[in-house]
Formats: structure tokens, sequence, C-alpha cells
């Protein structure tokens, strides 16, 4: 196990490393200079220049991508050119909407998944189930910006129960923040429900098939019972896996439902970062969710070869 | 399953053909394909001819789809931008099978080598960087266009592919029929060409079809984002987001270019859906 | 207590009126489209940066009026050297920046001088590059040498650029921004608001307001759905025109659409081989129709020029009839030069919409006379890197925001590459200028030598399309500069 492990940790850093490289030289051709965008049309050429200098946009590549990297060893992420404040202290704002917005979608998403998987599942082939496997179907059809632009014409134009857009801030209350929320996570909610709802149908259906069901039916538990009892638990394991891998899809996926409902979140962040070359904010911000997922995607590895020492032999 | 157990071509097709969601979903995007297809030759209005007096009608028996902020003809535009969603989904999934395919059989064969490793590695590495955010840098790079939201979305399927083709192969080297190859002396490159690709085909072609509808998600994104095809080459989703600020004074110009990639892309799954159903009756319990 | 007894009573007695209107008159809500990156005028160009702060919270020595005219402010007075190289300003007395210190003549020097600095950041630095010199000759004497007289310097002085501020705070004005204005800077929720509070302390006549918050929503539905639900008391430049009339419709509200600084045309890259012929450009602008332009991109908003001038400006001359709609005329001078066959041009476009919409709507007028255009959408960044920097494209479309610009077709290396010694000697002329009256003849001579040289498709001036709650009183109608100056606006 250990030597897995520390196997698996070469494969990590090594992972990182990569990806540092390649963000980095990615951004190297991205053409457009920050100091040029900052300083506008009229900016005298010597002007751009001490800009750059200031901004440390002088120096060889090499050298700063070594002043990068070592910046973020020591938990030091740079100095957004734009904003002129660290990118630490944007991304943790961010985060203050980012993250409530998935945990919000993701608890819709799985709340109504479970229940439509469930229903599907315990009624397979009745009209329930038919239902929930065409609106699903819909579900995963319909692209998101476009299902959150129907949402603001009805709740927001029309019956104006919602504003279109913007946040309202934690200042505000915690429910006046939930509510300019509650559109968006909506919105990010249905293709992942349609997703996992399926998934539930199908994990559940696979375990109603198993040995362990026969038994516990035929320890005279109602197919009701036996679903909740026996086949659910089993069934929430893939299920787990999935509300796992779309939790960090969710972060950085919410780019273009930020921007439909103008939320100051992360996903916003790098895509203006983008079109202003703050190149210094997205460097860091794509690398620390590359780290996110790399740094998961191991500790769940590890925990599945934990479980299983079988698949300490990759198959 | 050996070769020999393959059902055969036409209780395949008869297979298809009983499957209601195939039939519904080949019908659902034949309409989508067939309006791109005429639309090269014949649309009801030119859709690159303004008529800014006639602009935001509502549809009416003259314009179906109603007119769009320039007095061009909605349905026209829908019918063209069929042709730029169906030619981006299906080159992006080209570029996916053409590389990761040989890609994920490369592993396979080699299976646990260092090279299996390399490639690997590389899918997880491909995975974990955000789609979108490098799909928008991609075209940062070399600026929007059709070619380059290709390229950025070709990109991530070559992992999908490879991780499928290498997961279905693998299993295929342990089987008999394999063996009997090897013995006849046929080499790794050879087996995998005549051997493993017939028999992962199938697979191969539902995933196609998942990423190809995944593809025009994919492209209207880009394109609602101002990343995709450029005007005036109309596009379902730049449309969308051109008339985002008119959802009020006129609904019909974000209605209709919604709903055209929604009912591609829900052929396109009812699709995927059915070859699934009658390609692998193990699966028929619908798609997760 | 007893003071707030005494100003709720004074309160009650100046408005003469109940509780209710008191009550909400303290505050105001301003919309605006794009959040400022920092807040440094001196260290910027983004329009966002002085929308907030200018006239707010920082002043110059003078400043820009609502009409365009130049008014004294932190300067109560000066006096021009008859060679028109010495220029003598006298501060105000008992001016403090908000953190309390004083503001003295050496401030001013600070200021001034940071400017011309060789590491200087100041993005308008080539408009001051006449100073030769500041001196504080005392407490509150300023005086300025210039190495060449140049006619514009008090309206230069006037912009946001030339701002003065103090030695202690530059460093950190980027997030805190310390002046000398109405309002002081209170709170920064970033992506979302800054919030402006009353300077007790003000040297001249106070705020109305107690507060000013400035509110970001880009999205123009969610602009839309903010002013209707009343979250934003005004949007003084509404991104989105096309829905302007259903705010007319609102009794609520009052929509006014006032003039800018804003020059839209299609430039035109005069270097290219086939553009550098006078016949191709005159094409060009025949082939255009202005007003349909105006009404398919604008929603109808939006003045026609026939030159690089602001309509409202006193010396400007009409020279749309120059360069009138004329298809016919069109291809005719093109197949003069010969392209009869045809003629591509790339035609890059940034992010506005007037450019987006109008860059679609000329690509079919375009079409209509032969020329086909091969469109790219680009970001800023790309723009200012291809476009502005690179020159490499052969038409684009912007706005000129930048008042009484029309002195760029002197720079031989400005983007369109313009080369005309005829228009350098006409902006020596009024650089030498200083009446009134002489620098309007030079600058209606200037008008017309850039649309006989058809150096660019000229379209129109951008509109300041605003709307607000009709309660509030005091905003600026037109914007001679990128300002929301609050100092004179109250409820009614």
């Amino acid at each position: 196990m250990l030597r897995y492990a520390i196997g698996r940790l070469v494969t990590l850093a090594v992972s990182l490393l990569v990806a540092s490289l390649v963000i980095f030289g990615v951004l190297q051709i991205v053409p457009g200079d920050p100091a040029s965008y900052m300083l506008g049309m009229n900016a005298a050429e010597d002007t751009v220049a001490a800009l750059r200098e200031e901004l440390g946009l002088t120096g060889s590549a090499p050298a700063r991508y070594l002043d990068w990297v070592a910046g973020m060893l020591r938990g030091d992420f740079g100095i957004s050119y734009t904003y002129r404040t660290p990118v630490s202290e944007l991304v943790a704002e961010r985060l203050w909407v980012s993250l409530p917005l998935t945990i919000y979608a993701l608890i819709l998403s799985t709340t109504i998944a479970l229940f439509a998987g469930v229903l599907a599942a315990s009624r397979q082939g009745s009209a329930a189930d038919l239902g929930v496997m065409g609106v699903t179907q819909l579900g995963i059809s319909v692209p998101n910006f476009w299902f959150a632009m129907l949402l603001v014409l009805v709740f927001a134009v029309s019956l104006r129960w919602f504003s279109a857009g913007g946040f309202a801030g934690w200042e505000a209350g915690p429910f006046a923040a939930l509510k300019s929320l509650t559109l968006p996570a909506i919105a990010l909610a249905l293709p992942q429900a349609s997703i996992l709802a399926r998934i539930v149908r199908s994990s559940l259906l696979d375990s109603l098939q198993e040995d362990f069901m026969r038994t516990a039916r035929a320890k005279g538990l109602s197919r009701r019972q036996a679903l909740w009892r026996h086949a659910l638990p089993n069934a929430m394991i893939p299920v787990l896996t999935i509300v796992g891998l779309q939790f960090s899809f969710l972060i950085a996926g919410a780019v273009i439902i930020e921007n439909v409902f103008f939320l100051p979140g992360l996903g916003r962040l790098i895509f203006q970062a983008i079109t202003q070359r703050d190149l210094i904010v997205v460097e860091s911000v794509v690398m620390l969710l590359v780290f996110a997922v790399i740094v998961v995607t191991f500790l769940v590895d590890l925990a599945y070869a934990w479980v299983d020492p079988r698949l300490r032999r990759r198959t | 399953m050996s070769e020999a157990d393959l059902p055969r071509a036409p209780s395949r097709f008869v297979a298809l053909l009983g499957t209601r969601s195939f039939v519904v979903g080949v019908l659902l995007s034949a309409v989508f394909l067939v309006g791109g297809l005429i639309s090269l030759v014949w649309t009801p209005y030119d859709v690159t001819v303004l008529a800014i007096a006639d602009r935001l009608r509502p549809p009416s028996p003259s314009h179906w789809f109603g007119t769009d902020q320039f007095g061009r003809d909605v349905l026209s535009m829908v019918m063209v931008g069929a042709r730029t969603s169906i030619a981006v989904g299906l080159i992006a999934v080209g570029i996916g099978v053409a590389l990761g395919v040989p890609l994920g059989l490369a592993a396979a064969a080699l299976r646990g080598g260092f090279l299996d490793d390399v490639i690997m590695r590389t899918n997880d590495l491909i995975f974990a960087f955000p789609s979108l955010v490098i799909a928008i840098l991609i075209t940062a790079v070399f600026g929007p266009g059709a070619v380059n939201a290709i390229i950025a979305i070709g990109i991530f399927n070559i992992p999908v592919f490879a991780r499928l083709a290498r997961g279905a192969a693998l299993s295929l080297w342990t089987r008999d029929f394999l063996l009997a190859a090897r013995v006849a002396g046929k080499g790794p490159a050879r087996i995998s060409v005549e051997h493993i690709l017939p028999n992962i085909a199938n697979l191969l072609i539902v995933q196609a079809t998942i990423q190809f509808s995944l593809g025009i998600l994919a492209e209207a994104a880009l394109s609602y984002v101002g990343l995709g095809a450029q005007p005036p080459v109309p596009s379902w989703g730049r449309m969308l987001a051109e008339s985002q600020t008119l959802i009020g004074l006129a609904p019909h110009v974000a209605l209709f270019p919604g709903f055209a990639i929604v009912l591609t892309v829900l052929g396109l799954n009812l699709t995927g859906d059915g070859l699934r159903d009658a390609l692998d009756p193990k699966l028929r319990r619908g798609r997760t | 207590m007893k003071t707030l007894a005494l100003s709720i009573a004074a309160a009650a007695l100046a408005g003469g009126l109940l509780a209710p209107a008191i009550a909400d008159a303290a505050d105001v809500t301003i919309g605006m489209q794009l959040e400022p990156p920092m807040l440094d005028p001196t260290a910027g160009a983004a329009a966002a940066i002085d929308e907030v702060v200018y006239a707010n919270v920082f002043e110059g020595l003078v400043r820009f009026a609502e009409d365009g005219s130049i008014r004294p402010a932190l300067a109560e007075s000066w006096d021009i050297s008859d060679d028109g190289l010495t220029y003598t300003f006298t501060l105000h007395d008992g001016v403090t920046f908000h953190d309390g210190t004083a503001l003295t003549a050496e401030d001013v020097k600070f200021s001034l001088d940071r400017i011309g600095a060789d590491d200087s950041k100041n993005a308008q630095k080539a408009l001051y590059a006449a100073i030769e010199s500041v001196d504080a000759v005392d407490e509150r004497t300023v005086r300025l040498t210039l190495s060449q007289p140049t006619g514009a310097l008090l309206f230069n002085l006037a912009w946001g650029d030339a701002i003065i501020v103090a030695p202690e705070s530059v460093a950190t004005n980027a997030t805190k921004p310390v002046g000398t204005g109405p309002f002081r800077f209170s709170r920064w929720t970033k992506a979302d608001s800054i919030e402006l509070v009353k300077n007790p302390d003000y040297w001249g006549e106070p705020a109305k307001l107690d507060a000013v918050t400035f509110k970001f929503i880009s999205d123009p539905t969610a602009a839309f759905s903010a002013v209707m639900a009343e979250d934003v008391d005004a949007f003084p430049v509404f991104p989105a025109p096309e829905i302007l009339d259903q705010f007319r419709a609102d009794a609520r509200f009052e929509v006014v659409v006032g003039s800018t600084e804003g020059e839209t045309i299609l430039s035109i890259n005069n270097q290219r081989p086939a553009l550098s012929d006078i016949r191709v450009r005159k094409a060009i602008a025949h082939a255009i129709d202005r007003q349909a332009i105006i009404d398919g991109a604008m929603f109808g908003y939006g003045t026609p020029i026939g030159t690089h001038f602001a309509p409202h400006h006193p010396a400007y001359i009409d020279l749309t009839g120059q360069s009138a709609h004329d298809p016919d005329l069109a291809r005719k001078l093109l197949a003069e030069a010969g392209h009869a066959e045809g003629l591509t041009l790339s035609l890059k476009l940034p992010p506005p919409s007037y450019a987006r919409r109008g860059g679609e709507i000329i690509a079919a007028q375009l079409r209509e006379v032969g020329i086909n255009t091969e469109i790219a959408n680009l970001e800023w960044a790309q723009w200012l890197e291809q476009v502005f920097r690179g020159k490499d494209f052969d038409l684009t479309i912007v706005s000129h925001t930048e008042p009484l610009d029309i002195g760029i077709y002197a720079r031989d290396d400005y983007y369109f590459q313009y080369r005309s010694d005829a228009f350098k000697d006409l902006n020596a002329k009024l650089n030498a200028a200083t009446e009134p009256a002489a620098r309007q003849d030079v600058l209606r001579a200037m008008q017309q030598q850039i649309a006989d040289d058809y150096v660019n498709g000229y379209l129109f001036q951008l509109a300041r399309t605003s709307v607000r709650n009709k309660r509030l009183k005091g905003l600026w109608q037109n914007l001679p500069t990128q300002a929301n100056d609050m100092t004179a606006v109250h409820w009614e």
C-alpha cells in the first residue's frame, strides 16, 4: 500500500509540474498585453513600458515561471494586474459566491435526482418511470445558459419574483443572498439532476437484481422496504462518486451561468481576467482548480485502493 | 463474446427499428440535418441581407419564426446555423476518434508498460483542466472562429475515446480468439486493427453519438460567450447571445434557436440510447 | 442629542416637507455597466475609474462643467502670460485631503511632476508633454512653464488623469482613493458596488447627498430589472438602447438622451495598398447608410456625423452631405480604382454593441457595392494588440470618446495611419492659438481637411442614453467627459 501511495504521489507531483508548465506556456503565447490594455488608446510607448516593468512582465520567461512557482509554493499567488490586490484575496472573495452557489445547486440536483431516480426505479416501466426518463432526457439536452435565460424571462421579467441578475451580497442577509443565487442554482442543477437521476435509477435497478435483494425479499420484506433498506444504500456508491465529480465540475463549470446572471464568482473572475489579460489571475486560478481536481482524484484513488487491494495493480 | 456470436446485420437493423427512442431520435435530428442541407441551396430569405425596418417582427405567415434585430428571417438563420453546429460537433468528434482511439488501442496493446502509463496519465491530466476555461484560452490564443472552436472541443474528446477504447480493448486482449491470432504470429498493431477495432466499434459509435450532442452543446456555449463562428455566419449559440437583451421585447428571437439546440441534442441522445439498446442488450435499462 | 434635534428641525424647516421625503433624501444608487479595475485615474485608462471618482473623490486644478466648458476647481484663478508659456494658478484656501492633510502647492507640483516622470504610468502622459517645469511659488501659488504654447492646456488639465493627489496617499489610491472632493471613499464590495459618503469638511459647496453607491451590473437584462425594481435610482449610461422604450412607458422613470464626446467611426487603415487610394475610401464612405446603422445598431439613438467632431461643439460643421449614402457612386468609384471585380477587406470589431451590431450592418452595406468583408470579433486586449498597436486591419469600428481629439489625425503612426502635412500644419496652428475665435477657425479647417481626404468613414456621435428616477435631479445630461458628477444631485 505504501509503495502504491508513493508511486501515486510521484505521479501527482509530475502531473502538477506538467500542468503548471502547460498553463504558463499557453499564457505566454496569448496575444494581448495587460499593460496596454490598462492604459488604453492614448498611452505613450514609454508609459506602457514603465507599467510592464512595474507588473514584472519584463523578465525572461523561465525566470518568471520560477518566480511564479516559487511564490505558489509559499502560498503567494501574486498580485492581480488590474485589481492591484493579491490574487488569493480575490479568490477568497469569489469563493464566497461560487461555493454557496455550487453547494446550493448540488443540494438541489441531488435531492431531485434521488427522488426522481427512486420513483422511476421502484415503478420500472410505469408512467412515472417514463416521465422521469423523458424529462431527464430533455434536461440533458438543454443548454444550461438558455435554460437560465428562460428562467429570467419567466421569473424575473414576467413574474418579477427574482432579480434578473447580480448578487445581493451576504451583508444583505442570508435570505437575500440565497434568493439571488436561486435562479442560477436551478439553472446549474437541471442538467446535473438529470444525469444523476438516471444514474440513481440504473444503479438501483442493478442492485435490485443482486442476490442479497432476493434474500431480503425472501425474508419477507416488501419490495419497497427492500428497496429503501438494502438497494438504496448499495446504489449510493456510484452515485456519490458522480456527485464528487460534479462538485469540481460545477465550481469551474459555472463560468457561463455566472455570466448570464452576472454573479461575482470564480468562473466570472477567470473569464474577466482572460479578457483583461490579467494573466497572473488566470494562471493562478486555473492552477488552483487543476490542483484541486488532481488532489481529489489522488485521494479517491487511495481510498479505493485501500478498500480494494486488487486495484493497487492498475488494470 | 467471440466474433461468431455477434448478431448478423439484418437482425441488428430490425432491433434498431424496434427501439422507439432510436426512431424518434433519428427523426428529430434529421429535421435539423436536412434543414441545414437544404440551406446550402435554398433558404426562405437571404441571411446576409439586412432589413432594419422589419426588425423584431413576431412570427407570421411570411416569417414563420419572426425576424431578428436586423430584420433577418430567424427560420433561415436557424437553418444555416444548423450547418455550423453540426459541422463543429461532427469534426470535433472526428478529432476525438481519430486521435483518441489509436492512443487507447496502443495503450491497451502495451498494457502495463511505460507508454500506457504516459497516455493514461496525460488523459487524466486533460480531464483535470476546467474544459470551458481552456477552450476560452485556446480561442484567446488563436482568435475566435469556428475552426478554433472545433479544436478546443476536439481536444477534450481525445481522452474520452482513448479511455473508452483502452478499457474495451483490455477486456478483449484476454479472449481466446485473440490468443489464436497471437499464436498465428500477428503483431499487436495488426491485432488491434483487425480484431479489436471491429469488436469495439459498437461502443465507439454509441459514444460518438453522445460526444456529437455534447459537442453541439459546447459549440453553443462557446458561441454564446462570443468565441465560436464569427458573423455573418449564423450560429445558434451566438443568436442566443445576441437575443439576450431582447428577451423581454421579442422572445421569439431567443426561443427558436434554443429549441433548435434542444431538439437536435435530444434527437442525438435518443439515437445514442437506441443504438446502445439495439447493439448491446445488456445495457437496455437506459442510459445514465 | 441636542444637535440631532436641531438638525431635524432645520431639515423640516428647509424642506418644508414631511418626514418620508427626507428619509430617502440622503442617498442614491447609480447603476454602471462596468466595474473599475481600480480607482486611481492617474494610473489607468478605464472609463469606469473616472465615472466613479471624477469630481466626486478627486479634483484637479480645473474641471469640466456639464456643457464641456472649463471651470475652476482647486485653482480659484489663473493667469496666462502673453506668450502662452507660463500659467500661474492660485489655489483655494483651506482645502484638505480626506486624510486631513492640507493641500499645498507642493502637492500640485508632486502630482504634475509625477505625470511627466520617466516611470510615469499615466495613460495620457502625452497630453502634458509640453509642461517643462512646475514650481511651487508659495503655499498657494503654482507656476507651470511650458516648452511651447499649448492652447488646450487648461482643457487637458481638466481630465481625470491630471487630478491632484497627496504624496502620503498616492500609493494606495488604487484601492483606497484619498482626494479633496465632496465625497470620500467608503467601501468597495468587489464585483458588486462602491460606496462614497459625503465629505463633511469639503472646502466648496457641500454635496446634497449623504452617500452614493455605484452598483455594477453588466448584463443589460439585469440592468433593466434593477431599474424596474428601483434597486438603482439612475443608470447614467444605459447599456441597451433597445430597452429604453420600456422605461418611457413607465411614469416613475425619465429617459434622458444627451450627447457624448464619442465619435463613432469606421476606421480605415490608410496605408493598406487598396485603401491608400482615396477613391476606395470615398467609395466606402458613400456605401454607408448612417441612418440604417443608427437605427439598427443603436435603435435610433445617435447623431450622424460627417467628420471627426462632436456636433454639440460650437466649431462643428455638418459635412454629412459630403459622404451621403450613394451606392451607385460607390460602385463607380470602386470601378475607377480598379476594383470592379470586388474587393475583400478585414473588419475587426471590438466588444461594444455599436461595433458588433454596426459591423454587421456595415458589412451588409459594403457587400451591396461589391466589397466583401471578413468579420472578426475581438476582445479589447486583442483589438489593442492587433488593430491599435499592430495596425493589422483594413477596417474597424470604434468610438473615440476622448473630448476634442481631432489632433490624433496629426499623428503619422496613429492606428489609421493618415499622413497629411496639410493637416499637421493646421494642428500646429491650433496649438499656437489661444484665442477662442481663432481656435474655432482652425478647428473648422481641420474638420474639412479630413472629410475631404475621406480618412475614415464617419458614422455617428454616440448618444448618452440614461434612465433615472423622475424625482432625482442634478445629474448630467451630456457627457463632456466620462464622469458621474454627483455634487449637485439631490432628491426632489
